[in-house]
């Protein structure tokens, strides 16, 4: 079995990270949004916004570390519409959610093209963290132990994240808001402002994830590059039910199925790569086939919160 | 007996006067977000540093007030009410069928396999019906698994509809460049359907009968939703499950029912766009109508007739647009960006109404 050489299973769980951390991280913050009762369909436009603006500042300073910054600062841009229109006004958030997406695919693909033109400048490699002892395990080390920054970021928060909203006040208030706002308005509590902080939280990491995408996954701006993948991050959001660690677990499925694909090319076996990208969603239907039972969502969530309305 | 009269014409008359007003009310409240935008987007073109009075001139110029514009227009129109059709039935019922871009796609590249292989050996009308009854079959089929898990296993149909997408996509795109693939020609697309085989256009101009297919559904759906007991029965579901299941009606059959006819007419849609215009499918084409559809159908507040007004005006933009661009040399993505931003203003200016509506009452 030459297959599953060294190089083939680095370059494949290193697809995984790759793959899997823009997922993690949509998923993560589209989690965060949904406790607080916001249907964010937005971070698709979210991820995009995080993409150019990262990819652009990274570009313009040649810092990958303001790159990442600025992709925050995009995802939150973009985040911070959501907020006004759907947290204050309390505006349909399926409609906002995907004007949202559509203004941000044309806004990024739009300043991309006055500022490039038909060039796509490559990004430079960026640094990695190398952990002493961990690196240094075959396969894994190199693949998972040598990355960038942003990876183990995107791993710990899913940590920190349980821990928020397992202990802590800041947590039970952003689940209230989702599950019965009028009840944490009540205890003196501001449901708009706790809401709209979920929103922007999710748009940071959402446009770090966009930022990602761009600055280490493939190191050019093209538009629509994101393609999907904040709706994935919807999806993983839901099926995980709550729990960070579930969004973990889907991320790194659908990051397999989606590094296996480029690894198998490489490795020159020829599938159409058509149906290799079906597969993390064969698989997810499989799995709500068998295991699937109603998906507990939070009791307010898409819709606005207007104090003193039944 | 003469006073009694005299009453009711006043009575008339400030009736007219309120009817007017409210009409004007409409008017405003559905030009003003229209026209906010086209402000706020010229802004964008200004930086651009493009004429924004010459960049609509172009647009409407072409998708409104050309001849073939407006031909365009129309066509593009037909496959466009299907969608907003299939989506109103499930939204009404509850049901957030967001996979119809899918369903779309299964529905046509399944008629754009069959019918070029029928067409000479059957008369054209029935060619064109076995067409059309195959797209709807298969998009309807493609809505059935998330219709089985949220019928029977509660299972929200927001996730598994956004699956189906995923994979309908990719699935199309396989058996075009796989299995339906054009023996005669070396680019990845499905045989051709001649033009005499299909959909007759009207009265003489390039105009898709498929228009009017759209038409009669968005209409028919309309009514059936608002005026039969099948409809009624869908939109108790849709309000609060729960009674609808203490009220006696069997839910998950009709939740079935909902997905089957939202996935046919989504799946028609395509038929459609392929027997009226398009002929083929090529590899890799995926117009994702739906999710541009979507927030119309919900500004509309699921009114069929609101719903033509809206598709009609995202018809007029996206002809328009595609010309507007090649002239002045801005990009066709400024167009979603305008329909971004309308969508936003379309919202706001509904919120404003609502507000109006809440202080007088």
């Amino acid at each position: 079995m030459t297959l599953f050489t060294d190089t083939f299973l680095i370059a494949l769980i290193a697809g995984i990270a790759a793959a899997g951390v823009p997922l993690l991280l949509a998923g993560l913050g589209e989690q965060l949004s949904e406790k607080a009762g916001v249907l964010n369909v937005g971070i698709e436009g979210m991820m995009l916004g995080g993409a150019y603006l990262g990819f652009y500042i990274a570009w313009a300073t040649e810092s990958t570390g303001l790159g990442f910054l600025g992709g925050i600062l995009g995802g939150l841009l973009v985040s911070s519409l959501m907020v006004l229109f759907c947290v204050r006004m309390g505006l349909n958030q399926i409609v906002i959610g995907i004007a949202l997406t559509l203004g941000a695919e044309g806004a990024t693909a739009l300043l991309h093209h006055v500022q490039f033109s038909r060039l796509y400048p490559r990004l430079s490699d960026v640094a990695t963290w190398r952990i002493p002892g961990l690196a240094d395990i075959p396969i894994i080390g190199p693949a998972l132990f040598d990355r960038e920054p942003v990876v183990y970021l995107a791993v710990a928060l899913v940590p920190i994240l349980v821990y928020v909203y397992r202990r802590t006040h800041l947590g039970l208030a952003v689940q209230a808001a989702g599950d019965k706002p009028a009840a944490l308005d009540s205890a003196g509590q501001n449901v708009l402002a706790i809401r709209s902080f979920a929103v922007l939280a999710c748009g940071g990491m959402v446009g770090l994830g966009g930022a990602f995408m761009s600055i280490v996954g493939a190191g050019v701006f093209v538009p629509f590059m994101t393609h999907g993948n904040g709706f994935i991050g919807i999806v993983l959001a839901m099926l995980a039910r709550g729990r960070p660690l579930w969004v973990l677990f889907g991320a790194v499925l659908f990051g397999a199925c989606l590094s296996a694909a480029t690894a198998l090319q490489v490795a020159g076996v020829a599938i159409p790569t058509d149906v290799v990208q079906m597969l993390p969603f064969v698989a997810v239907m499989l799995v709500l086939l068998i295991a699937g039972r109603n998906a507990k969502l939070p009791a307010a969530l898409g819709a606005a919160y207007v104090r003193g309305e039944r | 007996m003469n006073t009694q009269t005299m009453t009711d014409d006043t009575v008339q008359t400030t009736e007219m006067r309120q009817k007017l007003r409210s009409i004007a009310g409409v008017l405003l409240m559905s030009l003003g977000p229209v026209l906010m935008a086209f402000i706020l987007s010229g802004v964008i073109l200004l930086i651009l540093k493009v004429n924004p009075f010459s960049y609509y001139g172009y647009v409407f110029g072409r998708g409104l007030l050309s001849p073939t514009g407006v031909q365009a227009t129309l066509t593009r129109m037909g496959p466009l009410l299907l969608i907003a059709a299939s989506l109103i039935v499930a939204f009404r019922a509850g049901i957030w069928n967001l996979g119809g871009d899918a369903q779309f796609l299964v529905g046509a590249v399944f008629c754009a396999a069959a019918t070029p292989l029928m067409a000479p050996h059957v008369p054209v009308w029935l060619g064109l019906l076995a067409g059309a009854a195959i797209s709807a079959i298969f998009g309807g089929l493609w809505a059935l698994l998330p219709a089985f898990l949220r019928a029977y296993q509660g299972l929200n149909e927001i996730i598994t509809t956004l699956m189906m997408n995923f994979l309908g996509i990719s699935l199309a795109s396989v058996l075009v460049k796989l299995v339906f693939l054009d023996p005669s020609t070396t680019v990845p697309q499905t045989r051709t359907l001649a033009v005499e085989d299909r959909l007759p256009t009207l009265f003489g101009t390039t105009i898709s009968s498929g228009l009017i297919i759209g038409l009669v559904a968005i209409l028919a759906v309309h009514f059936v939703m608002t005026r039969t007991a099948f409809g009624l029965r869908l939109r108790v579901v849709g309000g609060n499950a729960s009674a609808a299941v203490h009220a006696g009606l069997a839910v998950p059959l009709l939740t079935v029912m909902v997905f089957a006819i939202s996935g046919g007419l989504a799946g028609l849609s395509g038929g459609v766009a392929i027997l009226g215009q398009y002929g083929n499918v090529r590899a890799d084409w995926n117009p994702a109508y739906s999710l541009s559809i979507v927030p119309l159908v919900f500004l509309a507040r699921f009114n069929g007739f609101a719903a033509i007004g809206f598709v009609g005006l995202f018809s007029i933009l996206s002809i328009g647009a595609e010309s507007a661009a090649r002239r002045t040399g801005v990009p066709n993505y400024f167009t979603l960006v305008t329909i971004g931003i309308l969508l936003v203003m379309l919202a706001v200016s509904e919120y404003y109404s609502a507000k109006r509506q809440k202080a007088g009452a």
